[in-house]
């Protein structure tokens, strides 16, 4: 060794770092700044989600027609099955049924497809976290945006079919905006918590779509919750339309279609959409970002 | 390079007591079988998790590192040089021990960042959202990063997706797009062996660029003679331990007698 014998050789390590005012490399910021590292890195998180996007389908010889039709055929197998097969409309008239069966489709994917891309958010891109510096929740929160793009796709498909069924365009049209917006919060929410538990437990990615699925059922996406629980007890009814699927998939629906007034929803439904949004969106950031000096271990 | 051992060395770099170790899930006992995975979880619950392989990459560096050294690393391979150099950055958690670094030390590489179905031209973008650079710097640097890369000497390929690319088209502008940033503490893990020979001399300019503008370089590289061009100053890793340290020729010496060069 070459070192030369000054005063610093007597400190320890930690002495002499905190002598030249060397950070741990790597630690977890405060929550304020991490917040505000996060704002600065707004325009990688947006491009980085409308990259995923372009990605997605640029193989494909239709190219980004199908950002547009995959909800199409999507839709359409649904109405098959649902509407014309086994007809769970029961106390739905036909020209809501369909518009009911879409928006429930569309807007319960927004939340499953975010979830399962949060899963993976860390876990799936261990060569992103390893090999650059950003704040790790960039990565979730990039993936719910690419999913909110893919729902306003999404949305053409689905005003096209409300119209198709008699319910034209109006003034309550422009509540799909705060719905969506808090439904956004409430799935960035889940997907940072998500992302957290995946990076631990990268089993979760092969559980994720049966929970999903029940949660699809348990939802009324394709019926009418309080008309198919009629004779069960009142507080099935209850959970099952105070969930947060079911609460966003109301206020959508109440919001586009003619014949979906607001007796089909909860009371306070406004309020618990907000709680939701809230609670989970605070509940998840922070939760996601305790662990943020630990993403990357393998 | 002369090493002036005055007195009132800044230190940028220190490593104290630091163990690395990777967790690989499925990589435990023989057979790679269901039958094989669910007997490890039958069996797990004596003290250390079942099921689950420990490598343990890099046991008990100690180093510091001062303002204006250029750091070469050497050993054979996964002797753990650039999971060290991961640690250094903050990307890789350590298992015990610490390590100090005054900034941001960056690692020279954006290649996770980048996507094969992307236009070269958003994947520039993209990549240097990714380093951190706002939206202006990125317009700013635009011209130069492509031109550097040379990827439209043979035609307007940056409006391509790069997954049309040769290999070594992408190996090119992938280092123009890493080496567009300067940093306070900068680390390169074998970047100079990419493109073409004419590229080779452009990138190794651009190197010691970079090594003038940051504080300290570090240099991962399999190639004595570039470490010997570059460096003042060499640590030798073994088995994840750190063997020497000390002046470029006295350890370079050393570690050509024991690999018999």
């Amino acid at each position: 060794m070459s070192s030369p014998p000054s005063a610093d050789d007597a400190l320890s390590a930690a002495e002499l770092a905190a002598k030249y005012g060397l950070a741990v490399s790597g630690a977890r910021p405060g929550l304020r700044e991490y917040v505000s590292q996060l704002k600065g890195r707004r325009h990688f998180i947006l491009a980085f989600s409308r990259a995923k996007l372009t990605a997605q389908y640029s193989q494909a010889k239709l190219g980004q027609l199908w950002q547009v039709a995959t909800p199409l055929l999507n839709a359409a197998v649904y109405f098959v099955i649902f509407g014309l097969i086994l007809g769970t409309k029961k106390g739905i008239p036909q020209e809501v049924f369909i518009p009911f069966l879409v928006t429930g489709v569309f807007v319960f994917t927004f939340t499953q497809s975010s979830v399962m891309a949060g899963v993976r958010a860390i876990s799936g891109n261990l060569g992103l976290v390893r090999a650059l510096h950003f704040p790790r929740a960039s990565l979730p929160i990039s993936f719910s945006l690419q999913q909110l793009q893919q729902l306003l796709y999404s949305m053409i498909v689905l005003v096209a079919v409300t119209v198709g069924w008699g319910s034209y365009p109006r003034l309550s049209w422009l509540l799909v905006i705060p719905a969506l917006a808090l439904q956004f919060l409430f799935n960035t929410g889940l997907a940072l918590a998500m992302a957290r538990m995946g990076a631990k437990t990268p089993d979760l990615a092969q559980l994720m779509p049966f929970v999903m699925r029940t949660w699809m059922y348990a939802s009324g996406v394709m019926f009418s919750i309080p008309v198919m629980l009629e004779d069960k007890p009142a507080w099935i009814t209850d959970v099952l339309q105070y969930n947060p699927a079911a609460i966003y998939m109301d206020l959508v629906r109440f919001a586009l279609i003619d014949g979906y007034g607001s007796e089909n929803l909860p009371a306070h439904v406004w309020l618990v959409a907000l709680a939701w949004a809230v609670v989970v969106g605070l509940v998840g950031f922070v939760y996601f970002w305790k662990a943020e000096e630990r993403y990357g271990r393998g | 390079m002369a090493d002036d051992n005055t007195a009132g060395r800044v230190p940028t770099v220190i490593a104290d007591d630091v163990h690395i170790v990777y967790r690989v899930n499925g990589g435990g006992g023989g057979k790679g079988s269901a039958t094989a995975a669910l007997s490890r979880i039958l069996r797990r619950g004596k003290g250390e998790e079942r099921g689950v392989r420990k490598v343990h990459a890099v046991r008990g560096v100690t180093f510091t590192a001062y303002r204006g050294e250029a750091i070469g690393l050497i050993g054979t391979n996964g002797s753990g040089k650039s999971t060290l150099l991961r640690a250094i950055a903050g990307l890789l958690p350590t298992e015990s021990g610490s390590v100090y670094t005054d900034g941001q030390p960056s690692l020279l590489g954006v290649n996770a960042a980048l996507m094969s179905d992307l236009t070269g031209e958003r994947n520039v973008v993209l990549g240097g959202l990714a380093m951190g650079m706002s939206r202006e710097e990125i317009r700013e640097r635009y011209d130069e990063i492509v031109e550097f890369s040379g990827i439209n000497e043979k035609g307007d390929f940056i409006t391509l997706p790069m997954r049309t690319y040769s290999s070594g088209m992408a190996a090119r502008l992938r280092f123009s797009i890493a080496a567009a940033k300067s940093h306070d503490v900068l680390m390169i893990d074998e970047a100079l062996a990419t493109g073409d020979r004419k590229f080779q001399i452009r990138s190794e300019a651009r190197i010691r660029e970079l090594r003038k503008e940051a504080g300290t370089v570090f240099l991962v590289s399999h190639s004595n003679k570039s470490i010997r061009d570059t460096c003042n100053r060499v640590l030798w890793l073994e088995k994840g331990e750190l063997l020497m340290d000390g002046p470029t020729d006295e350890v370079l010496k050393a570690y050509e007698r024991e690999t018999g060069k």
